[in-house]
């Protein structure tokens, strides 16, 4: 029943906006009868067009000022992170620079070229150095932003063995994540879904059999041990899902049927970010936010929201049915001793089993 | 200066006249130009809907999981008690994609100016072949039909996102959208595919055969230059989307394996073994990048057009255009990795396509420098088609740039998939595209309807529409670079995108209002065709072809003889010249020499 009437409401919604619009067409029909605009026009337009430049330009700096913090362009959590911040600050600054001057060359013209009666164009059809300038001054920028880019994804992506990184596994499934760390011999034993016996809790399908696999430790959180190189090893046991780790500069989809790998190397740990100044300022105006949002649920009678503590987290960043937007797991970066502690309390995959 | 277009007015005999009945002219035509307003008005139908499923999710974004009762209306089942349900919001996300991308801005727009302006603009009685062409716009038609069917179905519409990736749009047990849904999916995609090669294929035929004597392709208008590279690029990259829809359907229900592989879902072990997901996204993205080019090019020719002819001047460097347009073209082929950096291919590979990608750079920022010096010293006409034109630069510009973060592959790494993608892609060729349509409609609805549309609805259709615009994608920017993934349902269960939430609403009410404005828009297009003041034969002054024929529409165009072209179409406030427009077909003064251009 409330759906016809919202309906029936929004059909006469739109009649009215219909017929206020009609009005507003037979209204003006009896001045001046012109399709075409005419001087009168040209002028409101030409105004217009550098009201449009200034907002551009408001709504840029609005946005910087308020939102512009940027959690993707600082504080990473990464070894390889201030390089690729650098990067994104440099395209950043040219982008920014040319969009002021662009914007402005095309909203001014639009504005001081308005046409009046009687006035006549220059026939300017072509001109070779002008058009030799901009394509080459693109080529030079470009040519440095790619020399730039390349050897820092080359650099990303170069798995360097010999610094001897953790072998950790992601395995992604509609709509969690585990982690598998490789335990003392620092090797993944073989797996393939395959071999998954959820009732013998071999969750992961590890081969049973391999000797690589016995001391595999299987988690729902994932801790890393700051300063030491980690390599992750992706896979997915059902559809495409994406590892995006955004404080580490950090992802990979994670494929069905094959194994991809990222790797890293945290260098903050999760007490760490949690004390800079600018997690703090974030995380306080997140509690603020969330208290408002409390009351107003508390006033509705429900449950109010939790505290807000900072962690980095694993998102899934690539659509995966109906929870994607709820597959996560927490990442813990800590000392060294810490890490150590806490892997020593976790099961080995031998010792998981039921039989 | 207009005595030449009256001297072939008087002989009507040499036209083309059937008996024409009620259907073979609005139904079952051949005529191109009735073509081209039927798939202006089943583009227009479509974008109405994919227009609304938007606004419907940025509800969502912003109110989330609160009930609103235009869900409970739209919804039904999907929305129980007016609460969104996450099936849904993910279907409209996908369908909204899948309309917008292929039914409005490759059929609406495409279909409609490729068949308008082909053949009035180089001078032809009509498309090479006509039956062809009406069974084009009939197979998209039935696309459509199918399109609009798929989202009643029992189990939901396709939900996987518009890129259909598998595994998750190859299992229905995966997600309840993956079942029919996916299925009529991919058959109306599979169709849309035979339409648009069957018009493909025509338009380069006819562009080469067809033009008048005179017309050599250096003297065609940018927008035929447009559209011909545009069918071109189309009849290279379908097919390889139409073979990967056809491979998805057979592991579907055929059981074949090519995408798929090592799978356990839902309890137990699937049988596929050997394929690759992979393969799929390469050869998705072998038609998907290329189909941003497929939706932009036409649209950049209507706007050199509209430019030059508003401007009162030649459009600048109309070389450096043809050019521009056609190594867009060539890199716009080898560039699809760009949309892989980080699903698991080969980073060496990473690496090429981050060099062809930058390289696109080159002949966009040539594109629109020349844009700009086409404005510079003109006699500027502020007409609706104008205003869009102009726009049409401006978020080109604005979109293009922040393509040099996404293309390039180690900042791909961390803005991949948040919603900066989804601002950088809806400016650059949503919202770009969306303004050569509508630049295109204002421009030449008058050769459509023989009317005019009301400018001053068109003004406040722009600038409401324009401001909106970079209301919706320009903060829209921010929240993807705080690392917010788009596709998501609710935020509501990461506190740490809280202080994000103000900022969708923000984005969403600029949605709201544009979306709304469209309103007077349909008014416009819709009451002008009885009401409209009638158009007169030239009402922009143009110099191109198409103002030669009469208001009044003929099967065959031109009541005469094909008139003859003498010169570029770009002659505009010429010296030598008192009207600042010479047509096409008026032949050179003694001693004009024509612009060795």
């Amino acid at each position: 029943m409330t759906a016809l009437l919202t309906i029936i409401v929004l059909v006469f919604i739109l009649v009215a906006i219909w017929q206020m619009v009609k009005i507003f067409d037979l209204a003006q029909a009896k001045g001046e009868n012109s399709a075409v605009a005419t001087d009168k026009d040209n002028t409101m337009n030409a105004y217009l067009m550098m009201g449009f430049l200034a907002f551009i330009y408001i709504i840029t700096i609005v946005c910087f000022v308020k939102w512009g913090d940027l959690p993707l362009m600082s504080n990473s959590a990464s070894a390889h992170g201030p390089i690729i911040d650098n990067l994104m600050v440099i395209s950043m600054v040219l982008i920014f620079f040319v969009q002021t001057v662009t914007q402005f060359l095309l909203h001014y013209f639009a504005f001081k070229y308005k046409g009046e009666k009687g006035k006549k164009a220059l026939f300017f059809a072509d001109n070779n150095k002008l058009e030799f300038i901009w394509t080459i001054i693109p080529v030079i920028v470009l040519a440095g932003l790619i020399i730039y880019g390349l050897s820092t994804w080359i650099n990303i992506t170069s798995v360097d063995e010999s610094d001897d990184p953790l072998v950790i596994e992601l395995y992604a499934q509609q709509f969690n994540w585990k982690a598998r760390y490789s335990g003392a011999d620092n090797t993944l034993g073989k797996a393939n879904v395959r071999l998954i016996d959820i009732d013998r809790a071999n969750i992961l399908g590890l081969d049973e059999a391999d000797p690589n696999a016995q001391d595999d430790i299987i988690t729902t959180e994932l801790h890393l041990p700051v300063g030491k190189p980690v390599l992750f090893k992706m896979r997915s046991q059902d559809v495409l899902h994406s590892a995006y780790m955004p404080h580490f500069r950090a992802q990979m989809n994670c494929v069905p049927g094959m194994i991809t790998q990222f790797g890293f190397t945290p260098t903050v740990t999760t007490a760490d970010m949690r004390q800079t100044q600018q997690m703090q300022e974030k995380v306080t105006n997140i509690n603020e936010i969330r208290v408002e949002k409390s009351m107003a649920l508390v006033a509705k009678g429900e449950e109010a929201l939790e505290r807000y503590e900072f962690d980095y987290l694993l998102l899934c960043n690539k659509i995966c049915g109906k929870s994607h937007y709820n597959m996560q797991m927490k990442i813990i970066v800590e000392t060294q001793e810490e890490y150590d502690a806490w892997i020593k309390e976790q099961k080995e995959f031998k010792n998981s089993l039921i039989n | 200066m207009s005595a030449h277009a009256d001297t072939h007015a008087h002989d009507d005999d040499h036209g083309h006249h059937h008996k024409e009945t009620f259907v073979t002219k609005y139904i079952f035509s051949q005529d191109h130009k009735m073509i081209a307003k039927q798939y202006l008005v089943t583009g227009t139908f479509m974008g109405i809907i994919g227009i609304l499923m938007s606004l419907m999710f940025r509800m969502q974004i912003a109110w989330p999981e609160e009930p609103n009762v235009l869900f409970e209306a739209l919804l039904g089942k999907w929305a129980p008690g007016g609460v969104m349900d996450a099936d849904i919001y993910l279907a409209l996300v996908t369908i909204h994609g899948t309309i917008m991308v292929f039914f409005v801005l490759t059929a609406g727009l495409s279909g409609t100016f490729s068949n308008l302006l082909i053949p009035l603009q180089i001078g032809a009685r009509d498309m090479a072949s006509g039956f062809l062409n009406m069974v084009s716009y009939w197979l998209f038609f039935l696309s459509s039909v199918i399109m609009v069917i798929s989202l009643f179905v029992e189990a939901g519409p396709a939900a996987a996102g518009w890129t259909i990736y598998p595994p998750l749009s190859a299992l229905p047990m995966a997600q309840g959208g993956s079942g029919m849904g996916m299925t009529l999916w991919l058959v109306a995609m599979a169709i849309f595919i035979a339409s648009s090669l069957l018009g493909s294929l025509n338009y380069v035929v006819t562009v080469i055969n067809l033009r008048t004597k005179g017309m050599s392709m250096t003297r065609l208008p940018l927008t035929i230059w447009a559209f011909f590279i545009t069918a071109v690029i189309g009849i290279i990259s379908f097919p390889v989307l139409l073979s990967a829809a056809l491979l998805l359907i057979m592991d579907r229900s055929f059981g074949t394996s090519f995408f798929l592989s090592d799978i356990f879902i839902q309890g137990e072990v699937l049988h596929y073994q050997g394929g690759s997901p992979v393969l799929f996204e390469h050869l998705f993205w072998f038609l998907g990048h290329p189909e941003v080019y497929i939706v932009i090019l036409p649209a950049m020719g209507l706007v050199s057009e509209i430019m030059a002819s508003n401007s009162r001047k030649p459009i600048f460097g109309y070389r450096a255009m043809i050019a521009s347009i056609l190594a867009i073209a060539f890199l716009s082929t080898i560039v699809w990795g760009h949309h892989m950096f980080i699903s698991g291919m080969n980073p060496f590979l990473g690496s090429v396509f981050t060099f062809t990608t930058l390289l696109i750079a080159i002949p966009s920022a040539v594109k629109a420098f020349n844009w700009i010096t086409t404005l510079w010293k003109g006699n500027l006409q502020m007409n609706p088609a104008m205003l869009f034109s102009i726009g049409f630069v401006s978020t080109f510009i604005t979109g293009g740039l922040t393509g040099i973060i996404l293309g390039d592959s180690a900042l791909d790494i961390n803005v991949h998939d948040t919603y900066f993608v989804v601002a950088h892609f809806h400016l650059v060729m949503g919202i770009s595209a969306l303004y050569g349509m509508f630049a295109g409609i204002y421009h030449w609805y008058p050769k459509m309807y023989g009317r005019m549309l009301n400018k001053n609805l068109g003004y406040i259709h722009f600038w409401i529409t324009a401001v909106c615009a970079y209301g919706v994608f320009f903060p829209m920017h921010f929240i993807g670079m705080a690392g917010l993934p788009r596709r998501y349902y609710t935020n509501s269960n990461f506190p740490l995108f809280d202080d994000l939430a103000n900022v969708n609403v923000i984005i969403t009410i600029f949605a709201l209002v544009g979306g709304v404005v469209q309103l007077i828009y349909l008014y416009n297009f819709f009451a002008s065709m009885y009401y409209g003041k009638k158009a007169t034969q030239n009402p922009w002054r143009s110099t191109t072809l198409e103002w030669t024929t009469p208001v009044e529409h003929i099967h065959g165009n031109w009541p005469g003889e094909i008139p003859h072209v003498h010169r570029w179409a770009y002659d505009y406030s010429k010296p030598g010249h008192d009207v600042d427009f010479v047509p096409q077909d008026v032949p050179l003064m003694v001693g004009e020499e024509e612009l060795q251009h």
